[in-house]
């Protein structure tokens, strides 16, 4: 069957793959043909995913990504990689008045510098071929829109969407592309470690023209078509998903 | 740890606060709590109190005496 967005004999790094979106991208590529190298810090968490995958060559590597050793060891055992999705990655609400410096580091270290450090490493040992594909799980929020009490998660993903573009512009002569996909919210685990009641749920849940969060997998398609040949010619592109939220 | 302080660092995340504090208010009927002010008492247990609080057991509290209880117990 013809099928543009196969990803048959490629090799792909996914980042955050023992939970949520990252897990998600990681089953749903394996299911199109792609072999997968799954990294995240907690081991039982990242042998579930395996168990998860559609049968390939696919491996998992235990590290701390805001560890700089850590990236250099995991980069070290990679084979050429045709395409790699950074989704590992924090959320958290903080008030201005709360912020503190550790704060900053916290969200700085694994929303901003792990991705940027990873891909320097990936480029620098020459892991990324020629037509590769790079994904960055950005956000809607500090791209497209802000809201209350979200201002350093905003802050880590503007500065990622600055990055994936200079990083587009920069690899386009070796014809390696960087594209983001840009949700707003999707149905994690992540999103119960947010303090919430049901009312403002519900109220923020009204915001949006399709009256509903996305799903993981939705994030997945978005990113299957960015590692896919389909989009050979796209590069330093944001896909925004957000069931119409940023349109009012 | 001590309620009356504690009830004096909820208090202090308010911008303004028109009524009293007792162990006995329901501080999500208080006028002027919102879901800002909610962030500000879980960073300020946070910081006060070494306590990270749960989500879901700060959403079951509605008087500062549970509040309290709720932080005491993870002491
Ligand atoms: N959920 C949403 O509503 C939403 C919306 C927009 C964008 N996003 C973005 O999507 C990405 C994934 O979010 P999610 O909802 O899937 O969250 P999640 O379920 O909490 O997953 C986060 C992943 O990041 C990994 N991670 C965190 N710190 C790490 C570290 N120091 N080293 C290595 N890995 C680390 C975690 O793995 P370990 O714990 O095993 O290390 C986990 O696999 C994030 O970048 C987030 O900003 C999420």
């Amino acid at each position: 069957m013809h099928n543009p967005f196969a990803l048959i004999g490629k090799t792909i790094l996914v980042t955050g793959a023992s939970s949520g979106i990252g897990r998600t991208i990681a089953i749903e590529c394996s299911k199109l043909g792609a072999d997968i190298i799954l990294t995240g810090r907690n081991e039982s968490r990242l042998q579930e995913t395996l168990s998860q995958l559609k049968e390939g060559q696919h491996k998992y590597i235990v590290a701390d990504i805001t560890i700089e050793e850590d990236i250099i060891t995991i980069v070290e055992q990679l084979p050429t990689l045709t395409g790699c999705v950074h989704s590992a990655g924090i959320l958290g609400l903080v008030p201005i008045q709360a912020i503190t410096k550790a704060k900053i580091n916290e969200f700085e270290q694994i929303n901003l510098h792990a991705p940027i450090l990873l891909t320097k490493q990936l480029l620098k040992r020459k892991k990324l071929a020629k037509n590769s594909s790079v994904v960055f799980i950005s956000s809607a929020a500090g791209v497209y829109r802000v809201s209350t009490a979200n201002a350093l998660y905003a802050v880590t993903k503007s500065g990622l969407d600055a990055f994936m573009r200079s990083a587009a512009l920069e690899l386009a002569s070796k014809n390696i592309r960087f594209n983001s996909v840009n949700p707003a919210m999707i149905e994690t685990e992540a999103l119960s470690n947010i303090p919430i009641s049901e009312e403002q749920k519900n109220a923020n849940l009204a915001q949006y023209p399709i009256k509903r969060y996305g799903k993981p997998e939705e994030v997945a398609y978005a990113t299957i078509y960015l590692l896919s040949d389909a989009s050979a010619w796209t590069t330093g592109t944001e896909i925004k998903l957000d069931g119409g939220l940023t349109l009012s | 740890m001590d309620i009356q302080l504690f009830i004096q660092n909820v208090a202090d995340q308010f911008d303004e606060l028109n009524v009293e504090l007792t162990p006995e208010t329901n501080f999500r009927k208080v006028e002027g709590w919102t879901s800002l002010v909610a962030l500000l008492v879980i960073t300020m247990v946070d910081e006060e109190y070494g306590i990270v609080l749960p989500p879901e057991e700060m959403r079951k509290t509605n008087t500062i005496q549970e509040l309290f209880d709720l932080v005491a117990s993870k002491q």
